[in-house]
């Protein structure tokens, strides 16, 4: 009987974590499946035309691939410095008593939902980026802003915790042998720490392409490409939320999927970067 | 000015800018949780938690539907989620281990982890909304555990593998079986790194809003029907916050300030447990 147990036992969670393999093959079939339609109907074009006009059954996904690729680049922009200069604020520099206070309330910010950064920086930012650009003050550039913020306190905490594993003594003989903090810094943490912050930093970046509420309400929703970074604009994410619950029509739906699809893939792809290249050897430290 | 007295300016400069960064990145942060006090306080009345959403312009007007939904939601989910993603934990810490398909699961959960919430939510549209013809509370409770799972999943491999073999091995030495040494021994052992898990899992899907859009969708009224469209807060929250109406926004602004304590609260508390734990 209890032979029989154990082996029940043992067999549940096997079967509970291979489904979960599972799930995730499920996942990409499914977005695959719902997709074929527009792969049917417009190839490869889907990726490189940016006409997208449900009314004339015509989709093309390029303004929303290039929306996500160019308000995630500009969000990388603006927050690395910034994440780079918390963490070694946070693990080189701060005073004992600033560290855990600083470094948790940077933390528990990384949990507040997306949907309210976006509410924020729908009812606060976009007013101040339309005083100073003009315009409706919603777009790319807002877009980015609100994302590097929402990323930054993830890719400074992941960072820190990176440049903490660098061991005290490699510290140690460096400033004894007269380097300035700066020095040690840039020839003894960040070498040590680097592929941890890369790590870190790409992970960020995946983050930011999938990153859909905070995103939504200070787009726009316009598929059109600007050169404009103030201009209303699209991401994937973005067309996704706005217009899923609107398609009326299989092909509407079918090239929804493909966006779905494509970003799925982004994700994934950016992601095991991340993981496989450059998080293995600091994995287990966390 | 000598190499010296050069190498000391940049090194202040440098040190300068990051304590900078530390003081941007903080007020930015500071700025938007005075705006959620400010805002939330104000608009926090007793008619938000008696009545259900009303048309704009009514005084009658409040959150009830969106807090009981949202509850509804993430509880359901979280008694999904949580024991699949323990069995799924317990599998690799105490059979896979170090094996190939322990270590490729592991990976994978890691990149689920970071997916897109809104497709998990287009996946789910596809699998449950579509078959059954209309959105209802199930996709979303769906939509939620499988965002739930991995997290649980990390975090109790992680904490199980914490707990030292020799108590294995004494219990085992013991005569137990292996289900009697994991069940008694191991998870007890674990108990508090594995509640934080299931914690911050619960204040991470407490915030998701993009999945529960096309699989719950909203609902203007009380509702304890799953399988009907339900409100949650983050969807109701949008919603008001997205439309001209300055009561609604007004509500939106409630729903942000009660959300938000709601998972700040959760993190504490998980962190609470995991620092009391350390510190015996």
């Amino acid at each position: 009987m209890t032979l029989l147990i154990d082996k029940l036992f043992a067999n549940a969670t096997r079967f509970v974590a291979v489904a979960i393999l599972l799930l995730v093959a499920w996942i990409f079939t499914v977005l695959f499946q719902h997709s074929t339609e527009a792969i049917a109907a417009f190839g490869f074009d889907f990726i490189l035309q940016d006409k997208w006009a449900p009314n004339l059954e015509k989709f093309g996904g390029f303004a929303a691939i290039a929306g996500s690729v160019i308000s995630t680049f500009l969000a990388m922009l603006f927050a690395v410095p910034v994440a780079i200069g918390v963490a070694i604020f946070l693990s080189e520099i701060a005073p004992a008593k600033l560290k855990s206070p600083v470094g948790v309330s940077i933390e528990l910010l990384a949990a507040i939902p997306s949907v309210i950064y976006g509410m924020w920086g729908l009812f606060y930012f976009v007013p101040i980026i339309r005083d100073i650009f003009g315009g409706l003050g919603i777009g790319m550039l807002t877009a980015g802003i609100i994302l590097a913020i929402m990323i930054l306190p993830f890719m400074a905490a992941v960072t820190r915790d990176a440049m903490n594993t660098t061991p005290d003594i490699l510290k140690e003989s460096a400033y004894a042998l007269g380097a300035t903090k700066w020095d040690v810094i840039k020839d003894v943490v960040i070498p040590y720490a680097k592929a941890g912050i890369i790590g870190s930093l790409i992970l960020a970046l995946g983050r930011a392409v999938g990153e859909t509420m905070a995103v939504t309400f200070v787009m726009g929703n316009v598929h059109k490409i600007s050169l404009d970074i103030t201009a209303p604009a699209t991401s994937i994410p973005v067309t996704l939320a706005n217009e899923f619950t609107e398609a009326d029509t299989d092909l509407y739906f079918s090239s929804l999927f493909e966006l779905a699809l494509i970003l799925m893939v982004m994700s994934f792809v950016i992601i095991a970067l991340a993981k496989f290249y450059f998080l293995r050897r600091t994995r287990k430290v966390k | 000015m000598t190499a010296i007295e050069k190498r000391l300016l940049v090194n202040k400069i440098v040190l300068g800018l990051s304590s900078l960064s530390a003081l941007i990145g903080i007020g930015f942060l500071f700025w938007i949780l005075y705006v959620l006090v400010a805002n939330g306080i104000d608009a926090i009345n007793w008619n938000i938690f008696i009545f259900e959403g009303a048309p704009p312009g009514y005084e009658e007007s409040g959150l009830r539907q969106a807090l009981i939904g949202q509850l509804i939601l993430v509880g359901v989910a979280t008694a999904v989620g949580v024991p699949l993603g323990i069995l799924a934990g317990t599998y690799l810490s105490e059979y896979g281990q170090k094996s190939k398909l322990a270590e490729i699961i592991r990976d994978i959960s890691d990149i689920m982890m970071s997916a897109p919430s809104i497709v998990i939510g287009s996946f789910v549209y596809a699998i449950i909304v579509l078959p059954m013809g209309h959105f209802s509370g199930w996709a979303g409770v769906v939509a939620l555990a499988i965002i739930m799972i991995p997290i649980i999943l990390r975090t109790t491999d992680d904490m199980l593998q914490l707990v030292p073999s020799t108590l294995r091995e004494a219990a085992f030495a013991l005569g137990a079986p292996k289900y009697k040494v994991i069940m008694q021994v191991v998870y007890r052992g674990a108990k508090a790194g594995v509640l934080t898990g299931v914690l911050l899992g619960i204040a991470r899907v407490g915030g998701e809003t993009a999945p529960l859009l096309f699989t719950s969708f909203n609902d203007n009224f009380l509702n304890y029907d799953l399988s009907e469209p339900m409100a949650s807060l983050t969807v109701t929250m949008f919603n008001y916050a997205t439309s001209p109406y300055e009561d609604w926004q007004k509500m939106g602004w409630a729903a942000a300030f009660i959300l938000s304590m709601f998972i700040l609260g959760l993190n504490i508390l998980g962190r609470l447990i995991l620092l009391k734990k350390k510190g015996r």
